[in-house]
């Protein structure tokens, strides 16, 4: 029971912080390899503002959350702009823009265990025998009403069609009246709307700090491609396998090798289905 | 806009170095000098820096520098000639690294044999592990590369095998600080020059071949598969000769042999020198490496300051250093009138 429960606690919570890097990675294929960066700067945003200046928590996770997606938007006008195309300059840049925050906030003192958000909630819950705090509950909430919302979304609204024409076709979007730079820096700020909005909501459960930017990044790299690109059926899917296999792990063999887990499914999913579990990209299966 | 005289800036190969691409390289003294001068200076320069380091902290910096060197050319050389991005750089000075620490502690072989040893049997072991991953192509080869060293790391630490967190210690030592610098710059100058030759020989116009355009050479019969192998074998002997050349400087290995800066450096270095010249890879480090043992002092910001110099490089000014300095040493510019 616990390993159910635990099991889809953390899946959700993998879902969450993958899904910012799936709407821009995998939707509109606009790398953004700043999102775990951004997903400890949201954090850390937040704490400032309400340590530093006494912000009201609601105020502050709207302030932190904009002025992240705004600097997303500016990492694609000033930066990912110039490659765009080269897919390769392109995650460069996005990481070396993550290296430079990451280590900044480092240096700037952002290390110990000094930086803890407050819970939304305080309290526990108990589901059949286990134990759940509040803020695990509003995790799990927050990533399905994310996930349904991204999904209507991308699906259903003219802006969200446009991220995903782009990713499609970039030059019959562009006949269509797409304004390619326009949606692919909307991707970008949006998808870092979402880093820092996880960041925030998970950033409770434990504490802030620098390592927790690399490893996101990982996560969400490894759900994203064992997913496959441009699914949204496969990043829940391969959410809840790597969340379920982490915990299964965990309580089966030893703690230790949690985070092995990832890392091998990315390896072994690109040297036997490249495209990943529900993967609509045919240029990765052409193999030679 | 109407009367506005526009202009181009025209640019034109030098007389000179038309005539050294021929055999009237050798008809005087002048294009003779035009072409020996850059190499000369490069070769000098290098083997002249273990008598210019101040003491044995620097010559430390000159070992390390060959290392990064190695690991540079090994990327340039993949990914700019045979197309395959690899980010493997702490795979291979790990593998290296540890092969030569097992050959050393586990079979007591001196370090005369167990350095080649670990070179081989590393590269071989490389070569074997990214054998699957070959027929991936561009960014998702970089990940999967990217993601062995860390992984490898993890299931060290998490098994607690071949000395876990703490590292294999008390390994022989490269005792003679000269001989190690003489040591790793000659290799360094070996594979630049070979690496050079290599890829203007008939195997290199397949290594580029399978870059540009894969489906032609298996057009051709050419089994694709055997190139790439042959390719991250040659990249990974380099690599693995660093790996275990570093495990022999400090009588140590561990964990951070595969530490991600091995995997990142190359691509700055590459970035910064100039791509796909594979000299410039070489420049990147000797400008870089020491920039970063003087930022020492600033921790975690030398990071950032990285950071800023590779978005820079790549956003702002691609053709890297070397480039340009071979178009303004081979070509002459001037103002045409459109």
């Amino acid at each position: 029971m616990e390993i159910i429960i635990y099991g889809t606690i953390n899946s959700l919570i993998l879902l969450f912080m993958s899904a910012g890097f799936a709407l821009a990675y995998s939707v509109s294929r606009v790398p953004n390899f700043t999102h775990g960066a951004l997903y400890v700067l949201g954090g850390y945003l937040n704490w400032m503002l309400l340590n530093h200046f006494g912000v009201h928590y609601g105020l502050s996770i709207l302030i932190s959350t904009f002025s992240v997606a705004a600097f997303g938007w500016f990492i694609y006008r000033l930066f990912v702009i110039r490659v765009r195309g080269m897919q390769l300059s392109e995650i460069l840049v996005t990481f070396a823009v993550a290296l430079a925050i990451l280590e900044f906030l480092r240096w700037h003192g952002l290390r110990g265990s000094t930086f803890v958000l407050p819970s939304f909630y305080n309290g526990t819950i108990n589901v059949f025998g286990v134990t759940v705090d509040y803020q695990r509950v509003l995790v799990m909430i927050a990533a399905i009403g994310i996930v349904i919302a991204l999904h209507l979304f991308t699906h259903y609204t003219k802006i969200g069609l446009g991220l995903r024409a782009i990713a499609q076709n970039e030059r019959a979007a562009l006949l269509l009246g797409i304004n390619s730079d326009r949606s692919a820096a909307l991707a970008l700020g949006l998808g870092s709307a979402l880093a820092a909005l996880a960041g925030i909501t998970i950033f409770p459960l434990g504490n802030i700090n620098v390592a927790t930017g690399y490893d996101v990044l990982i996560l969400a790299i490894s759900v994203c491609i064992c997913g496959g690109l441009g699914s949204w059926k496969g990043t829940v899917v391969s959410a809840f396998v790597l969340g379920f296999a982490q915990i299964a792990v965990v309580h089966f063999v030893a703690p230790q090798y949690g985070i092995l887990v990832s890392l091998m499914a990315v390896i072994l999913i690109l040297i036997f289905k490249p495209s990943g579990l529900y993967g609509q990209q045919k240029d990765l299966e052409e193999r030679v | 806009m109407g009367n506005e005289i526009l202009k181009r800036r025209e640019r034109l190969d030098r007389g000179v170095k038309v005539r050294t691409d021929t055999i009237y390289a050798v008809s005087s003294w002048q294009e003779m000098f035009f072409l020996l001068v850059p190499r000369l200076v490069l070769v000098v320069g290098l083997l002249s820096a273990p008598l210019i380091a101040p003491n044995l902290y620097w010559q430390k910096v000159i070992c390390i520098l060959g290392v990064f060197a190695l690991l540079s050319l090994g990327f340039d050389f993949l990914s700019h000639f045979v197309g395959l991005v690899s980010l493997g750089g702490g795979l291979f000075i790990g593998v290296g690294g540890y092969m030569s620490g097992i050959c050393n502690y586990y079979f007591g072989l001196p370090i005369a044999l167990s350095i080649p040893m670990g070179t081989l049997l590393g590269a071989i072991l490389c070569t074997l592990i990214l054998l699957p991953t070959l027929p991936l192509r561009g960014v998702y080869f970089a990940i999967v590369t990217f993601a062995y060293p860390l992984m490898i790391e993890r299931a060290i630490c998490a098994a607690d095998v071949l000395g876990g967190t703490d590292g294999i210690t008390g390994l022989t030592m490269l005792g003679n600080i000269w001989f190690s610098q003489y040591m790793i710059l000659g290799v360094v100058l070996f594979s630049t020059f070979g690496l050079r030759k290599l890829v203007n020989e008939d195997i290199g116009m397949v290594f580029r071949g399978v870059k540009d355009n894969d489906q032609a050479i298996r057009a051709s019969g050419i089994n694709i598969t055997l190139y790439k192998a042959l390719a991250v074998f040659i990249s990974a002997l380099m690599g693995c000769f660093g790996g275990a050349y570093l495990t022999h400087l400090y009588g140590w290995v561990g964990v951070s042999l595969l530490a991600t800066d091995f995997s990142i450096f190359p691509l700055v270095a590459t970035a910064v020198g100039g791509p796909s010249t594979l000299v410039g890879s070489l420049i990147g480090c000797i400008i870089l490496v020491p920039i970063s043992e003087t930022l020492r002092a600033f921790g975690a910001l030398r990071i950032v300051m990285y950071s800023l110099i590779l978005i820079f490089f790549i956003a702002y000014w691609r053709e890297g250093l070397l480039n340009w300095l071979i178009r303004k040493y081979e070509q002459s510019e001037h103002w045409t009138r459109v």
